[in-house]
């Protein structure tokens, strides 16, 4: 017997806990990226790379300038959690190919320093801080954020757009020829693209967001490993089909169907990687289809009768900003009351 | 398959560990010296009988029950008293023990009395015979187990329960029990059936014992009254409430016991010492506990004498390794951290543990990111996170609205969290202050009662005496006031009064 008794500590039950830690969860959402990203770079060249690279370098800048001390002064103490380098990559794939790379890091910048230190940080923010520096960068500068790209493929892999280099508020950057993606031309020319290529992913749109198919399977590895709760993207892809439908039914020429609805634009991006953002959306299960059906039916609204092209983004901010509510009105009744 | 085992809703699956699961029960060989302290139960500690010196039998009754909530006491081996003095209790706390050196010439063997017919004889009887042999609950709680067996008036049992979840992490010791005791399961289980007057007897075990599942088959052939009913392997199962939804479906209200819906939980263990009280006359001298942990040398299943020091178990099963820092009583979950090993088993210690520090290191904590994972762990339906946001700003009071109060700190929640947060044990600590201000409110309550009859009093006495100086009236409001206290009769009235004094 080597203990005495004197080198005993004493901590409070439970002495196990479960295997999967924050910074481990955050590691893999963004391992979980890492097919889309290939993705980006292979339609989109390795300026792709680049742009994710310039968001991440804003948002980990912004964290540790701004965020949280450790216990002696040092910066850099929350990067750690793996929060800000995932803000970055998601914030990053949602940019058109196009855009300079000054603003893909102003908008890291702004999402981690506007969309979650300010509330707090980690857990305290309302609204998805990707969501909110890509939202203040399409404010900013309208038409980088709304400058589309042909896809390419294995011949424009190791080319850079000359854009991406330009000198912040000096040139304008986009100078590459460009195209409309899927929802504009369904929206303004009434024309729409066949499924197939909205699945492979060989469309005009923003770097994560074109290939439909390979962000299923990243959404079905995600719920596997239960990294998010599945009723949120399983409810906003029910709704958006649902009702894109229904439109469909009614008008035919004017409203695409839901294959189209679904796969086109940054839907299937947005349910998979920013509406399941846990700090951002509702806890309890019913609150999670609520919020899920929200997003679903805004997204319908804005791309079909609203003024956007795509509405994902819009959604999905405005659910944020209901989610407090939502939690308020669906806690679960306690267990024998 | 899966869809057709019962379970309850939430809860979460820590990492088994039933490594001694497959250890069949040994004898633990008598030791020196052994400490019982008169309360190792829920009530009312036992009455001391023996005095210093005094020489006494295995099985011998050293203590009686203290009150109706308590139980007798007996002595596990054959020798003399050492001494009264308090002496330290699992919990940490110095409580008065006997100690009793063995008598090394003594034949130590299970005491056996008379068998007495467990159907003859009044309900009253045979409650008084469960508490002078000592038994309380072996699961863990140690709640006497009488207090249970005896229905109040108007209350009807339909179905009783027997709990062979053993949903704790590591611990074997149940599931032991019902495969080379599965015979006395069943008596025990029928026994206490008919006495409360259930149709029914309910043998509840997690899908990970089917052995014990097929033995107690075997050994309620014939009874068709007697079912064993298979469960999905999920923390907190043996939880009462939780164990009566796996079972029947159905929600025992909060604040209320299973008896509510008909009901009657207990123990596997408890139910066969049931048996062994009436068939063989043997009081609660010795009990199954499961030795584990990474930190022990050689896990074990054993029988071990009440009063056992802990370092002579420990010691038994080959020391702990050199790197054992937290040693536990009970589950890894919910289980009663030591701060000595020189503290006796007691009655409700169903396992030792010892872990080592990798085991206990808890990752850095990281800010809550409302995933919700503790809200799908909670057995209660509570919201944990929202709970331990509270804490930590020391909002009580919005945690009483939010019925912290029904939390049964079983730690699933803490379990669950990815950012380890220490949600139960934050809500632990809440709870005692939640606990302190119902009290005071309570005292201050009695004491306005108080204030109020005497102030009733003061106008009456004001009143007949009319134009009688103040002295007067004050004199004669003082010595009514204490009366009108007495004469409000509720317990609020009584506490006012205790504090008054």
């Amino acid at each position: 017997m080597t203990t005495t008794g004197s080198d005993l500590v004493l901590q409070s039950p439970p002495f196990d806990s479960a295997r999967l830690t924050t910074p481990k969860l955050m590691q893999e959402v963004t391992l979980a990226t890492v097919p889309v990203l290939l993705a980006a770079v292979w339609f989109f060249g390795l300026t792709a790379l680049l742009i994710v690279g310039a968001a991440c370098a804003g948002a980990m800048g912004s964290e540790w300038l701004f965020g949280p001390r450790d216990a002696v002064g040092r910066r850099g103490r929350s990067l750690g959690d793996g929060t800000a380098l995932l803000t970055g990559v998601l914030l990053g794939l949602t940019l058109p190919p196009t855009i300079p790379l000054w603003m893909a890091f102003v908008g890291g910048v702004v999402g981690i320093g506007i969309g979650k230190l300010v509330w707090g940080g980690l857990g305290g923010n309302i609204f998805n801080p990707a969501l909110v520096g890509r939202a203040f960068l399409q404010a900013a500068f309208p038409t980088a954020l709304t400058t589309w790209r042909a896809s390419g493929g294995a011949d424009t892999l190791l080319q850079f757009d000359k854009g991406a280099f330009a000198i912040p508020f000096a040139t304008s950057g986009v100078d590459a020829v460009t195209t409309a993606t899927a929802l504009s031309r369904m929206k303004f020319d009434a024309e729409f693209l066949p499924w197939l290529d909205l699945l492979r992913g060989n469309v005009a749109g923003s770097l994560g967001e074109t290939s439909a198919g390979l962000l299923i399977l990243c959404g079905i590895w995600m719920g596997v490993r239960r990294l998010y709760d599945w009723r949120v993207p399983v409810t906003i892809l029910v709704t958006v089909a649902v009702l894109g439908q229904v439109f469909h039914f009614v008008s035919p020429e004017k409203y695409p169907d839901a294959l189209f609805m679904l796969f086109s634009g940054g839907l299937l991006y947005g349910a998979v990687f920013m509406a399941t953002d846990p700090a951002t959306s509702p806890t309890a299960p019913r609150g999670a289809l609520i919020f899920g059906a929200g997003i679903g039916v805004l997204v319908v609204l804005i791309r079909l009768f609203g003024g956007l092209p795509e509405g994902v983004m819009y959604a999905i901010l405005l659910m944020n900003a209901t989610t407090p509510l939502i939690e308020r009105v669906t806690q679960p009744r306690i267990f024998g009351r | 398959m899966k869809l057709l085992t019962r379970t309850f809703p939430h809860g979460v699956h820590p990492e088994e560990h039933k490594d001694t699961a497959p250890l069949p029960i040994e004898r633990m060989p008598f030791t020196d010296r052994y400490v019982l302290p008169l309360a190792q139960h829920i009530g009312a500690p036992s009455k001391l009988i023996v005095k210093v010196g005094q020489h006494v039998q295995r099985g011998e009754k050293i203590a009686e029950p203290g009150g109706y909530v308590s139980v007798a006491l007996h002595s596990p081996v054959t020798g003399t008293v050492r001494s009264l003095d308090p002496k330290r209790h699992p919990n940490g706390s110095l409580v008065p023990a006997i100690e009793i050196e063995i008598d090394r010439y003594a034949g130590q063997e299970t005491p056996r009395g008379t068998p007495v017919d467990p159907f003859d004889g009044t309900i009253d009887d045979f409650v008084a015979r469960i508490q002078n042999m000592g038994l309380v609950g072996l699961g863990g709680a140690a709640f006497p187990a009488h207090v249970k067996y005896r229905i109040p008036d108007g209350a009807v049992v339909k179905e009783l329960i027997v709990n062979g979840c053993e949903c704790e992490p590591y611990l074997t010791c149940d599931h032991r029990v019902m495969l080379e005791n599965a015979a006395d399961v069943v008596r025990g289980s029928v026994i206490l059936r008919d006495r409360i007057g259930a149709h029914l007897a309910t043998i509840g075990v997690e899908r990970n014992k089917l052995d014990a599942v097929a033995a107690l088959q075997e050994a309620a052939k014939g009874d068709d009254r007697v079912r064993v009913v298979p469960l999905e392997v999920k923390y907190p199962q043996g939880a009462e409430k939780m164990l009566v939804k796996a079972v029947l479906g159905v929600e025992v209200p909060a604040g209320k016991l299973p008896l509510e819906v008909g009901v009657l939980v207990n123990n596997v263990s408890t139910v066969a010492c049931l048996a062994d009280i009436f068939d063989r006359g043997t009081p609660l001298v010795e009990r199954v506990v499961t030795v584990a942990g990474p930190a022990v040398r050689r896990p074990s299943n054993l029988i071990v004498p009440i009063g056992t020091p802990v370092r002579a178990v420990l010691e038994y099963c080959g020391g702990l390794t050199g790197d054992a820092r937290e040693i536990v009583m009970g589950g890894p979950m919910m289980g009663q951290p030591l701060g000595s090993i020189d503290v006796p088993v007691i009655k409700g210690t169903s396992g030792l543990l010892a872990f080592t520090e990798s085991k206990l290191a808890r990752p850095a904590e990281y800010h809550c990111l409302k995933c919700g994972r503790c809200v799908e762990a909670c057995p209660v339906f509570l919201n944990p996170s929202r709970l331990a946001r509270l804490a930590k700003v020391g909002k009580y009071e919005d945690m009483e609205n939010f019925q912290v109060m029904d939390c049964m700190e079983c730690g699933s929640c803490s379990y669950a969290c990815p950012s380890n947060i220490p949600i139960v044990q934050l809500i632990r600590v809440s709870k005692s202050w939640v606990r302190e201000r119902q009290r005071d409110a309570k005292i201050a309550e009695a004491k306005e009662a108080a204030e109020a009859a005497k102030q009733a009093a003061q106008n009456d006495g004001a009143g007949s005496a009319g134009a009688g100086g103040a002295a007067g009236s004050g004199g004669s409001a003082g010595t009514s006031g204490s009366t009108g206290a007495a004469g409000t009769g509720g317990p609020g009235a009584k506490d006012g009064k205790e504090t008054n004094r």
